[in-house]
């Protein structure tokens, strides 16, 4: 297992988990092509198909981070190329206004990214794995058990999600 | 113009304060024409020129790191301005690698801590001179301040070697933007291979005879194309297609006779400025016959030319099909 | 806890996965997954032992769902959808979990990470496998008329063997006559066929066939529908001619006085008038008007060419026409743009007029060319004695494409050839690699070699006419280093021919947008599987041929454009498609009626029911993207197969090892913004 602990010591022996939505058509076809080219990344990445990104409802990215995801990484068509013509853009605008909502939850934005990968594009794919993995890693694990003690009386029922 | 605002940290380097000095006073007048505002770094020193770095680099690194520290200081925008091409390539080389090996970084500012001195790598900006003047200023404001077209006279633009690469965001291998510059002032460019060629930068001192026959090739292709001068933008190319031209013609029997001016000379003669405001004069080979060239009437070129008669096959246009360079 | 009992089958993929993934760790955890019946890993599981295996357990066991940890869901879904539906389970209640692209391939440096990861792989799909509901495919007729988009060699033989067959075709130009490219050529190799006599059957088989039907001087404007069903958009240029009337006589032509440069059929090298035929032969034999040389659209004066047309077949006023038609598939085959050699302006096209493009030259060496086939210089009449063919003119560069064009090699040796026979010249081939693959092809080379072309391996720095070494005066001076021998070279010539490269058309990524396709990273049309599905794309009923897929040759788009033609004919023999049934649906009893759905729909597919007061989806126009299911402030839009509830359970499952299903948290990494 790759040591994590380099970049923040509070993972310990642990690795970062990041969940992907990747679009039918071309991210997770990028995906596909990273694996057909043998073309290696951290394995933190654990994804989920979806038809486009247009389908992401919001409540999926904050129920990955609450059921102990520390990022969730949502990849589609590049923009102008989605296979639905515009679901991509949709995207685009949840995830802008989901990180500002995630960050004053105090979740970092950068545990919420948006990119592009068309099905060619494997190594951009396999790039952007690599470079999420790395931020989450530097910002450390999410630290739910370790924050416990500290719950604020209004949160104390937890947040239904 | 761009969020520099017309302010420029300005580096002039030891060759403009010497053998170019007419690259200074004609870059200062122009810059006021243009609005824009050199702001020089106090207390300069030598940029290493290009052999030091072979010798011992850390010295060299820390040489430059220091003007850079310098110009960090002076204010105003965070881009830094040198005319002369081995200056620019040496304040641009140390600046980015700086920003690239950690290594490097440490070392020199150790060295700078020295003198008191810190520099941020990456932080300033370093461009040449003629990249300013083309796209911060831009060809239509340089064409409004025209008031005496060179018409007439045929240059040779010569970018020299060392301001085309890495990455300067023009071709590497046949730029323009000098011929576009050139043309802008109304004069006539020619076609001249040998744009980015050695010019045999300091191997007079070195090996006479390898560095007269790169000097002499420069010369020929601009004579065989029949340019009145060829316009440079680097102190070194300007000296030793200059000042050797003479000892080129005595070793090879020929006969060249092309004056060597930099471009803020002829931008200078378009504004309407005169020769002795913009240093000419100081040049070996006496530029006068080039100037009266200015007015002539030359025929039109077309670049793609009628049928004259009916065998020739039509030459593709040189600007079209819209993926040449912009 | 649901009742459901679940098959799980992790298959070893010889060394694929088995060689990353401890697999037999992974299933016999798997078996402990709460609802998994069976656990089973298996060498093959593609086999038809491997799927024969799931159908008996499906039938023993009473599995209810299955999941099969193996490879993508693009390579075997429908293998074992198949062997779900054979034993009598519904097959989207199968599940695929990609251990192999999404694990093993790529961490295969890091084992116990690859194998924790296909456990939670497993565990997603075993949680989504519950929530999943039986689905029927959508069923509709099939429109037999098929769509050739490009008139090239590749979509004249899709055409011509579709008609064959007996079906419709419309053929779609962009030019005014079909032949593509290849009209253009004098020459093919390695045989040296006289290109024009064998095209030319083709062309005028299409021009004749009963059931095609030519649209030239047109272009695809839109596209909507799905497999078997396409209703598709098409401008007609307006040609300014009346074909019912025009003879093809070529009065008008004749007596035109505009002349142009022909920068498409003569690739620039020679003229055309204004109202033109491309070609002798083309096809159909009606001329153009180009309006933007001709003299009466520019001062509204001339009409040589009405004066003199015989039967009154200009038509000054013509417009342009829109037709729809419904056509049930389509094929592209719109072929390939030239590399712009003023790109590399070191090789001085452009500037230096002896330095040619391979197009230029197949033009001057063509008999019907605008030199009659003579091999001159630009002046038009002198003949070169030295010749340089410098190669990969933008190929296999990182400053312009890095593909290699695969037909330059073979191009490049006919064209020597090609001028040894008519001036005798010298030849001199600058090039990286050799590349001469395909029946005979290097027998050619062989040939080439021995009727004593001088080849010199490396890429060609510049080419310039600064001279400077005797001998040089007066030429072109080709320089390289002869990686061979490890030296430089300058060679004088007084001709170069650059091998230019085959780009991407340069609007195919908004032609690929607009059939719904594809692009690859250099701009080719992505096909459905490199190797094994290389004519479908992934948009179902859409095949590419040709050029526009990727570099290729003659006889390889000649072999597509025939492949997609049995696709096609495939897709019509069966009379009906079967249609995914991932839709979207709303309940229309908890429909509040906002109608925030009814404008994010990119095909108009929701309809608003005014006297109900609910929206509603209309199947035949959703294709599935779940924009609206992700957007509905009720929550009342199912996306089937990939519902609410489907992908909730999937993130429990994946995260199944480090969630903490009752924790109330709190985090605070960072002040609120």
């Amino acid at each position: 297992m790759a040591d994590y602990s380099q970049f923040n010591p509070a993972w310990g022996d642990r690795a970062p988990v990041i969940i992907g939505f990747l679009c039918n058509w071309c991210s997770y076809r990028a995906a596909d092509l990273a694996g057909t080219s043998r073309f290696g990344y951290p394995a933190t990445l654990r994804d989920i198909r979806i038809m486009c990104t247009g389908r992401l409802d919001p409540t999926f990215v904050v129920k990955a981070l609450r059921e102990g995801a520390d990022g969730v990484l949502v990849m589609g068509c590049h923009p102008g190329q989605c296979h639905y013509e515009e679901g991509n853009y949709k995207a685009m605008r949840r995830i802008a206004l989901l990180q500002r909502t995630l960050a004053q939850l105090g979740v970092h934005p950068d545990r919420v990214q948006l990119a592009w990968a068309s099905a060619a594009q494997g190594g951009i794919f396999t790039e952007t794995v690599k470079e999420m993995t790395e931020k989450v890693a530097r910002l450390g694990p999410m630290q739910w058990r370790d924050n416990l003690e500290e719950t604020a009386p209004h949160q104390e029922e937890g947040v239904p999600l | 113009m761009t969020a520099s605002n017309g302010a420029y940290v300005y580096y002039p380097g030891c060759s403009l304060q010497a053998s170019a000095h007419a690259y200074d006073i004609s870059t200062k007048r122009v810059a006021e024409r243009l609005n824009l505002t050199f702001n020089e770094i106090d207390d300069w020193n030598c940029c290493g020129a290009t052999e030091f770095f072979s010798i011992n680099a850390l010295p060299a690194y820390s040489l430059v790191a220091r003007n850079l520290a310098l110009a960090a200081q002076t204010g105003g925008a965070p881009e830094l301005v040198a005319p002369c091409s081995a200056c620019y390539l040496n304040l641009r080389k140390t600046n980015d690698y700086m920003a690239k090996y950690k290594k490097l970084n440490q070392q020199v500012n150790q060295a700078l801590a020295a003198g008191n001195l810190h520099y941020n790598a990456g932080s300033l900006r370093v461009r040449h001179l003629l990249d300013i003047v083309v796209q911060d200023v831009g060809y239509e404001k340089i064409g409004a301040e025209v008031t005496r077209s060179l018409q007439g006279m045929r240059v040779a633009p010569y970018y020299g070697c060392l301001i085309v690469r890495p990455d300067t965001g023009y071709n590497t291998e046949y730029p323009t933007h000098l011929d576009k510059l050139m043309t802008t002032l109304g004069a006539t460019v020619i076609d001249f291979p040998m744009k980015t060629h050695c010019c045999g930068g300091h191997m007079t001192q070195i090996s006479e005879a390898v560095a007269y026959e790169l000097i002499r090739r420069i010369l020929k292709n601009a004579a065989d194309y029949g340019a009145d001068a060829i316009v440079t933008l680097c102190p070194m190319c300007q000296l030793n297609l200059d000042v050797y031209q003479g000892q080129v013609n005595r070793t090879f029997g020929t006969d060249f006779n092309i004056p060597i001016l930099y471009f803020t000379q002829l931008m200078g003669i378009a504004f309407g400025m005169t020769p002795q405001e913009l240093g000419f004069g100081s040049e070996v080979v006496s530029a006068d016959r080039a100037l009266a060239q200015i007015g002539r009437e030359e025929p039109e070129e077309r670049e793609r030319p009628k049928r004259k008669d009916k065998q020739a096959l039509p030459m593709p246009a040189l600007n079209g099909g819209g993926r040449s360079e912009s | 806890m649901s009742e459901e009992k679940v098959g799980v089958y992790v298959c070893h993929c010889g060394h694929n996965i088995a060689g990353t993934v401890n697999v037999e760790e992974v299933s016999e955890w798997a078996g402990q997954l709460p609802n998994v019946a069976v656990a089973k890993d298996y060498k093959f599981m593609c086999s038809s032992l491997g799927q024969e295996m799931v159908e008996e357990d499906i039938k023993k066991e009473g599995l209810t769902r299955v999941v099969v940890a193996a490879c993508s869901p693009h390579m075997h879904e429908p293998t074992f959808r198949g062997a779900c539906q054979r034993a009598g389970m519904n097959p989207y209640l199968f599940e695929m979990a990609n251990i192999r692209e999404h694990a093993s391939w790529v961490h295969q440096d890091d084992k116990p990470a690859a194998t924790e990861k296909a456990k939670a792989i497993i565990s997603g799909a075993v949680r989504r496998s519950l929530e999943l509901a039986p689905l029927e495919p959508f069923r509709a007729p099939i429109n037999k008329t098929t769509l050739v988009v490009g008139g090239g060699i590749a979509g004249i033989n899709a055409a011509l063997e579709i008609a064959g067959a007996g079906y419709k075709v419309l053929l779609v130009e962009r030019e005014p006559s079909i032949g593509g490219h290849m009209a253009q050529f004098d020459k093919t190799f390695p045989t040296l066929d006289c290109a024009a006599c064998i095209l030319t059957p083709k062309m005028f088989d299409v021009g004749n066939s009963p059931n095609i039907e030519l649209l030239t001087y047109s272009e695809v404007e839109q596209v909507d529908g799905y497999v078997g069903n396409f209703t598709v958009r098409i401008r007609k240029r307006a040609r300014k001619i009346d074909t019912t009337l025009c003879t093809g006589c070529g009065d008008c032509w004749e007596r035109c006085p505009a002349k142009v440069i022909d920068d498409v059929y003569e690739s620039g090298l020679g003229y055309r008038t204004a109202v033109y035929r491309p070609f002798p032969q083309a096809v159909p034999k009606y001329p153009v008007i180009d309006t933007e040389s001709c003299i009466y659209f520019k001062n509204g004066r001339c009409k040589a060419c009405e004066k003199f047309c015989p039967t009154g077949a200009i038509k000054f006023d013509q417009e342009d026409e829109v037709v729809v038609v419904n056509v049930g598939n389509i094929v592209l085959a719109t072929g390939y743009d030239v590399f712009d050699a003023r790109r590399i302006p070191a090789y001085g096209y452009g500037r230096l007029a002896n330095v040619f493009t391979s197009m230029e030259f197949e033009r001057m060496t063509n008999a019907s060319g605008p030199t009659d086939g003579k091999v001159v210089l630009r002046d038009g009449v002198t003949a070169p004695e030295t010749v340089a063919i410098i190669h990969c003119v933008g190929s296999r560069d990182k400053n312009t494409n890095v593909y290699c064009s695969a037909t330059c090699c073979m191009a490049a040796l006919k064209f020597a050839h090609l001028v040894k026979e008519k001036t005798n010249a010298q030849v001199y081939n600058f090039y990286i690699d050799m590349r001469t693959a395909f029946k005979d092809y290097e027998l050619f080379y062989t040939r080439l070699l021995e009727e004593g072309t001088h080849f010199i391996r490396g890429r060609a720095a510049e080419v310039t006419d600064a001279a400077r070494l005797p001998g040089e005066e007066g030429k072109l001076i080709v320089q390289a280093e002869d990686t061979l021998i490890g030296k430089q070279r300058r060679v004088p010539v007084d001709m170069v021919i650059l091998m230019v490269a085959m780009e991407p058309r340069a609007d195919a990524s908004e032609v690929a947008h607009r059939f719904g396709i594809g692009c690859s990273d250099a701009g080719f049309f992505t096909e459905r599987h490199p190797k094994l599905d290389p004519v479908a794309t992934m948009t179902e009923g859409i095949f590419i041929a040709g050029t526009c897929q990727g570099p290729k040759d003659i006889p390889a788009s000649v072999s597509q454009g025939e492949a997609t033609a049995a696709r096609v004919l495939g897709l019509i023999g069966k009379g009906e498609v079967q249609i995914e049934p991932v839709r979207a649906q709303i309940d229309e009893d908890r429909c509040s009626g906002c109608r925030i759905c009814n404008n994010l729909c990119p095909y108009n597919a929701i309809d608003f029911i005014a006297e109900k007061g609910v929206s509603r989806v209309n199947p035949a126009q959703c294709k599935g993207c779940g924009t609206c299911v992700a957007a509905c402030p009720s929550q009342v839009i199912t996306g089937q197969h990939y519902t609410y509830d489907s992908i909730m359970s999937q993130i429990e499952g994946l995260l199944y090892d480090v969630r903490s299903p009752n924790e109330k948290v709190r985090v605070v990494e960072m002040e609120p913004a």
